[in-house]
């Protein structure tokens, strides 16, 4: 009941997670048209046409840079905007939360259910993007299926933030601000289109308390198979911001819907 | 007279007959609490005899609340509130906007924590098991929020879910719930197109998932046409005699003279007072009433206060409450120009008493 207790999830937040796969299965064609048809459409447009006068970056192909940081960048706005429209639509005009907060269930269970199904969605594209990027031949191998994990704990990561925003938000104009002051500068800044040491020292410095940063990091090394230094910290970073965005948003949502 | 009091009495004895019945064919529960009542309600159906007031004292309540208070801001919502809320009975909160009913509730349910006092339903301690409480309780909320991204049946299935329920589990509730509410025709229509009356029903359905002991709705008919309130008590009346606890908050006082064994009117956070409809009439106001409008009343008005009427005005409305009527009476009938309505007192009356006659908002 203490606003500020220590969320803890139940079992029952897999039900909140199953009630919006049964959502998304009615949504099915719409979906993955979206799944599959933005990352090609970033990947032949930006790969091939940007590629041509790029050349190479980082020692590997264009393309295969792009696509190797897209699946970051992807799931970073898969899982966030799940987490602010989704999740205030369901939280405010739908009442959705007012009903399953008449069962058992708590808003820690909700914002958990809600927070596996930001990060299953980011799964969603990720694996559009992989196998789009392999139909491409920039995939380096069978292991770069390793990614899919860790695009679940990317989606994670930025499904707390978002679902942070839905509670302080009173309309969906106020998710503008987000967008243009955190989601949009990671997507330019945090290494998914150029490497980040071509950054000002400064700038390096900052971009290494963004999440998405270390998600590039991670998803680089897997999908184009360069080496892997300190996937530790870089996983830490991830569950770091995941961690904190739920306990907060709890927090918060508590505020919100218990008055 | 008082026909509406007499048949809540006669409903309350065959209910509790057939409560002690319900009970027991559920021998797959082994809650303690549950064991107690089943105990205590055989128990009463055996000394129904004794009066009403013994038979309270004997029973655990299902809600028990003491110095309840809930502040938001500056402003107190409810302010010192007790009552107690015995099983297999349905009790209403009545009282303007803003006297404090819904607050209460959300206090119940562990929606909203409490500014002061206790509460406890089941005999836990709200603030402490909030989710357990709410595991036995069909909440019924103001305004409709049935999942329109589903079908009639889905927003049942997907329900269940939130109790634990499997869907092997959920499927034989589902088919009883869909007749209840008949609803079994539009099972895959979805809950945008339905009817007002028909979302009602199925929220109600809804709330009726995890078999709860007790049944929480909050304005369960308002902004429904006649046709469908009347579906709805009709059906809340069957709960009842099925012997589960009902708690409602309502400002229809026909709906709570029809459905409420025992009635709680609040005002401004506070309880004005408590007892069965017929109590509360019989304590609050005179058995009969004539209202009188039309132009040159001031005569009648003499008149009516000589015969020691107790009068009260509601714009060009005389009120004229009394026990012996048949003098007014016939002096109205020679009096042009006005026209007049002798009836029983009813609740109604009793509210607008108890809460005054001006706009509230």
């Amino acid at each position: 009941m203490a606003l500020w207790r220590i969320p803890r999830a139940r079992v029952g937040a897999l039900a909140v997670w199953r009630r919006n796969v049964l959502v998304w299965r009615k949504l099915i064609v719409p979906a993955v048209l979206m799944n599959f048809g933005e990352p090609t459409l970033y990947l032949l447009g930006l790969g091939f046409g940007l590629g041509h006068f790029v050349g190479e970056m980082s020692g590997m192909s264009y393309l295969a840079f792009l696509a190797s940081g897209i699946i970051a960048s992807s799931a970073m706005t898969t899982s966030s905007f799940e987490g602010m429209y989704s999740v205030f639509t369901r939280m405010v005009p739908q009442k959705t939360y007012e009903a399953i907060l008449a069962t058992p269930l708590e808003v820690d269970d909700i914002l958990a259910g809600e927070m596996l199904w930001c990060a299953t969605k980011s799964v969603f594209s990720g694996i559009a993007i992989l196998a789009v990027a392999a139909i491409l031949g920039v995939v380096q191998g069978w292991s770069a299926l390793w990614v899919i994990p860790v695009v679940f704990i990317i989606g994670l990561c930025f499904a707390g933030p978002a679902m942070i925003m839905s509670a302080l938000a009173y309309n969906y104009d106020f998710f503008n601000y987000y967008t243009v002051l955190v989601i949009t500068p990671m997507f330019i800044l945090c290494g998914v289109f150029y490497p980040i040491d071509t950054l000002p020292q400064a700038m390096q410095d900052f971009v290494q308390f963004l999440p998405l940063t270390h998600a590039v990091v991670l998803t680089r090394a897997l999908v184009a198979g360069v080496e892997l230094t300190q996937p530790v910290l870089h996983l830490a970073v991830l569950l770091f911001y995941a961690a904190l965005g739920y306990y907060v948003a709890v927090v918060l949502v508590r505020k919100k819907l218990r008055v | 007279m008082r026909s509406a009091g007499g048949g809540a009495q006669q409903f309350q004895s065959a209910q509790l007959g057939l409560r002690g019945s319900n009970l027991t064919e559920r021998p797959g529960r082994t809650d303690p609490f549950e064991d107690s009542l089943k105990t205590e309600c055989s128990y009463n159906a055996i000394t129904m005899g004794t009066t009403a007031q013994n038979k309270l004292s004997s029973e655990r309540p299902v809600i028990s609340s003491r110095g309840l208070t809930k502040r938001f801001a500056s402003q107190l919502a409810v302010d010192g509130v007790d009552f107690d809320i015995f099983p297999g009975r349905c009790f209403g909160f009545v009282g303007p906007n803003g006297a404090g009913k819904t607050t209460t509730l959300r206090m119940a349910m562990g929606l909203t924590p409490l500014s002061g006092g206790t509460l406890s339903v089941f005999g836990l301690p709200v603030s402490d098991h909030a989710s357990a409480i709410r595991a036995r309780v069909g909440i019924v909320p103001q305004a409709d929020n049935l999942d329109p991204d589903f079908t009639v049946e889905e927003n049942l299935r997907v329900y269940a879910s939130f109790f634990g329920l499997s869907r092997r589990q959920a499927a034989p509730r589902i088919e009883t719930l869909l007749k209840f509410a008949s609803l079994s025709d539009r099972r895959h229509a979805r809950t945008d197109t339905l009817s007002g009356g028909m979302q009602r029903r199925l929220t109600i359905a809804r709330a009726l998932i995890n078999d709860p002991d007790l049944v929480v709705l909050d304005e369960p008919t308002t902004g429904l046409d006649p046709q469908a309130r009347h579906v709805i008590w009709e059906r809340l009346t069957e709960l009842k005699l099925r012997g589960k606890t009902l708690l409602l908050t309502t400002h229809y006082m026909e709906e709570a003279e029809r459905l409420c064994d025992e009635l709680l009117i609040m005002d401004r956070g506070r309880i004005l007072d408590q007892g069965s409809p017929r109590q509360l009439i019989e304590r609050h106001v005179e058995p009969e009433v004539i209202e009188i409008r039309g132009e040159g009343g001031a005569a009648i008005q003499q008149l009516a206060d000589g015969l020691g009427c107790r009068l009260e005005h509601l714009g060009t409305c005389l009120y004229c409450y009394t026990r012996q009527p048949a003098d007014l009476i016939a002096a109205l009938k020679d009096a042009h120009g006005l026209t007049f309505l002798h009836r029983p007192t009813s609740l109604e009356d009793v509210f607008l008493r108890l809460t005054g006659r001006e706009l509230r908002d």
